[in-house]
């Protein structure tokens, strides 16, 4: 223990009803350092980071903060500590001004409760400043890009002066150039003396912005390490325990003849003249900064935004795609990226969740043939190794790699041609990551073809047999595998 | 394939295990009651409980698949009275009988289609939209009468309300016919993995190639039959066709459906569970008349058995998680 040394996590210890989430875990913390906390889907890092920002309450076990002992009782009394979180999810108010959110809870008031709102201003004007950040308070918060968003939930960390800031999976939602900014907000942070627990699957990162590591596998820790004496694929062995000797273990297919064919598209949502071709067992890598028009594409592709002007061809055939009902009877599939909120209906099961796209198929007058139905759904848990109790689970009881499985499986049985992936692995552990990579894979041997829209660079390299760069609705460039490198992409994406 | 003996236990309990808690509690009502007046628990009481509960009922199944959904049917109770005093009306036109029955289902069915474009082509939030068709349907019945019921009804009418079959009546007879074929639609249909499906995540439903709007307006259309069915049978057992039938309904059948464990937010719920609610309902009523309790004080014990069965619900469902 070093005199810098705020936080001192010893031998924690969490159950829950017939689950031990954490078993003698060890975790400190020194002042004006970015702790990352590594591990993958379920290793116990969100568990810790909920027992110190007090949503937990330990079963076992120490903390020592500023050297005296302490029972976090409640987030509020974390936040009283000094201990402020900065969730995945902001728990902003859309409708409130930047300044008033900042103050939620313990607005400065007048007499009789009403709300001193110069006093507001001029202090969330200060917290911003002192982010580096000129936006004006009094902006509403749903009118800010989620880089400032995020802006908004590290100044209201820092006016209830945070010693400890912990931020969960930070970039996750941000473009290249808003991560830039943050890094550049968490090295301001630093200097003042901030201890920032930082938690992220994005590899990179961690060496970009970290000072030292701790790595959960399992609900124990395994070790904490200087960062810069840390290589990638050391850190993933210490996370899987087990060697992955590619990240990305691209097998490249045959390429078959033309399956789909976009010529000249446009739409209101903002696309200009888009064209270009996939082809059976193909990746097409579509890459671009937040905003470029990645997700529009998918979106008018699939028929969930109104096409002005433009055709789409499936096996040389015009389609006429207005809805997603007809996109599917079409052959396409769409693995949208916010999974919860798009490919999922939580509260019904794997196997419902799995036949939803192909009720059609199962059923005869209206009647399902709930034994199809069934023999359908295990065969794809079992061929996709979805890990389940049984096909009666809720799907929101899966892990998020599991979930991914069950929206793909959904494709898969609806026998779609073309797969489009909307940021398919974010939010999924390294472990699942990999097998997400494979059955693109065997997707792809299979004869499918995908056109992968992705933010991370690297999968984007690593996973595409061509790259689509995209940018202000239009198409940028295009690479083959061959002749990409990040910053060819980059440069492409920016128009530099 | 899973042996069926062994899977079925498990299969069945995670289904209906919030089912047997509901009912569990309806049990418990009737050993109370038993206890404390023994005329309660004689055949023709029992009866007598089945039919005062089978307009709610059968209204409630309307309001389960409504609910499940996510949204809700405040216009029901309504819907009743036009689609009656419309039967009634073409009833004394001597029209043939199955033809005024059409009529009466027609006119919910109709009136349910309306919401459901409302609410699915025009964006209304269900429960704006079901306010106004609750008003607009009750004028209308007022104006279609001038106020006035529409009585006198032939023998052939008056028996669907008052015939029976193995001393059942046929009311009772109706309305197990309707909870079995709802409870099919629900568990072995395309409708009815669709209605679960548009509940638990519309916007995921949209995304699998479900017609969203289709579906949804069937429901309300199903909802607005369900009223008209109700009103053949209340009219037949009032032999009067009433425009301010049904007032109220709508709450005692949202009451059913929620007792029953189906939840406010969408995505789950069973008819059982709804038929179960709708007992319970109608087994307090008759219980705290044959126990001499005042109807003032019978609203009060009514509301809280509705909170406490929720309370109930919510706290066992955050104990399953």
């Amino acid at each position: 223990m070093t005199d810098d040394t705020v936080l001192q996590m010893r031998q924690i210890r969490k159950t829950f009803p017939g689950v031990v989430a954490l078993d003698n875990v060890d975790f400190e913390l020194r002042r004006g350092e970015v702790h990352i906390l590594l591990g993958e889907n379920g290793a116990g890092k969100s568990t810790l980071m909920k027992i110190l920002s007090g949503a937990y309450q330990k079963s076992a076990g120490q903390i020592v903060f500023d050297g005296a002992e302490v029972e976090i009782k409640n987030p509020k009394h974390a936040q009283t500590l000094g201990i402020s979180t900065v969730y995945q999810e902001f728990n902003l108010i859309p409708h409130l001004p930047i300044g008033e959110n900042i103050f939620l809870g313990r607005e400065p008031v007048r007499f009789a409760g009403v709300i001193d709102r110069s006093a507001i201003l001029e202090e969330a004007k200060n917290a911003l400043v002192g982010l580096g950040l000129t936006i004006d308070p009094r902006r509403l918060v749903k009118n800010l890009r989620v880089a400032e968003q995020q802006m908004v939930e590290v100044a209201k960390a820092l006016s209830l002066d945070a010693r400890i800031l912990i931020m969960d999976e930070p970039t996750a939602a941000l473009t290249e150039h808003e991560i830039v900014e943050l890094f550049a907000t968490i090295r301001r942070l630093k200097e003042k003396g901030v201890a920032i627990v930082y938690i992220s699957h994005r590899m990179e990162e961690l060496f970009e912005i970290g000072d030292r590591v701790t790595v959960l596998r399992d609900g124990r820790s395994v070790g904490t390490y200087d960062v810069n004496e840390m290589s990638k694929s050391e850190l993933i062995r210490l996370m899987v325990n087990r060697e992955l000797t590619e990240l990305f273990p691209k097998e490249h297919a045959s390429r078959g003849p033309e399956v789909l064919r976009v010529e000249s598209l446009s739409t209101k949502s903002g696309l200009k003249d888009i064209s270009f071709s996939l082809h059976k067992g193909e990746v097409l890598g579509v890459a671009g900064l937040l905003g470029a028009g990645r997700t529009e594409l998918a979106r008018a592709i699939f028929g969930l935004d109104h096409i002005s002007s433009g055709n789409i061809y499936i096996n040389g055939v015009a389609q006429k795609i207005s809805s997603p009902r007809s996109a599917i009877k079409s052959g396409l599939g769409f693995l949208t990226e916010d999974r919860k909120a798009q490919g999922l209906v939580l509260p019904l099961s794997v196997e419902r969740n799995l036949c939803l796209s192909s009720v059609d198929r199962f059923s005869s007058w209206g009647v399902m043939n709930r034994k199809e139905e069934r023999k359908a759904a295990s065969r794809y848990t079992e061929e996709l190794h979805i890990k389940t109790p049984s096909l009666d689970q809720k799907v929101v009881f899966l892990s998020g790699g599991n979930q991914q499985k069950v929206v793909l499986s959904k494709w898969l049985c609806s026998e779609a041609e073309v797969f489009i992936f909307d940021e398919p692995t974010r939010g999924v552990d390294v472990g699942a990551k990999a097998e997400i990579y494979q059955l693109m894979n065997r997707l792809t041997a299979a004869g499918v073809a995908i056109m992968m829209i992705s933010s991370e660079m690297l999968e984007v390299l690593g996973m595409s047999d061509r790259i689509m760069v995209m940018r202000g609705g239009r198409i940028a460039g295009e690479f083959s595998a061959e002749e990409s490198t990040q910053e060819r992409i980059l440069q492409c994406a920016l128009g530099e | 394939m899973r042996p069926r003996g062994i899977a079925l236990p498990q299969h069945f309990l995670s289904h209906y295990g919030r089912q047997l808690g509901t009912l569990a509690g309806l049990m418990a009502m009737v050993i109370v009651l038993w206890a404390l007046t023994p005329h309660f628990l004689t055949i023709s009481n029992l009866l007598n409980i089945a039919e005062q509960a089978t307009i709610i009922a059968i209204i409630a199944v309307g309001m389960t698949f409504v609910i499940i959904t996510g949204g809700i049917d405040l216009s029901v109770g309504s819907v009743l009275a036009f689609s009656g005093v419309v039967m009634a009306s073409t009833l004394q036109l001597e029209v043939p009988l199955p033809l005024a029955l059409l009529v009466g289902l027609g006119v919910g069915l109709l009136c349910g289609l309306v919401n459901g474009m409302l609410i699915t082509v025009g964006r209304l939030p269900p429960f704006i939209a079901t306010l106004g068709m609750m008003s607009v349907a009750r004028g209308a019945a007022l104006m279609f009468t001038e106020g006035r019921p529409i009585s006198g009804f032939s023998e052939n009418f008056r028996s669907l309300a008052t015939g029976e079959v193995l001393r059942i009546p046929t009311p009772v007879l109706i309305m197990i016919a309707v909870y079995i074929m709802a409870h099919f639609v629900l568990r072995r249909t395309k409708l009815g993995r669709y209605t679960y499906a548009i509940g638990g995540n519309e916007e995921a439903a949209l995304l699998s190639g479900i017609n969203v709007r289709f579906y949804k307006s069937m429901v309300y259309g199903l909802a607005g039959m369900l009223a008209g069915l109700a009103a053949i049978l209340l009219t037949a057992r009032l032999n009067s066709a009433q425009p301010i039938a049904g007032m109220n309904y709508e709450l005692d059948a949202i009451a059913a459906t929620v007792i029953g464990g189906t939840s406010l937010l969408g995505g789950e719920g069973t008819v059982v569970g709804t038929l179960i609610g709708a007992l319970i309902m109608a087994v307090l009523r008759n219980g705290l008349n044959l126990l001499g309790v005042s109807s003032f004080i019978q609203q009060v014990v009514i509301g809280s058995v509705i909170i406490l069965a929720v309370l109930i619900d919510m706290a066992l469902k955050k104990r399953g998680k």
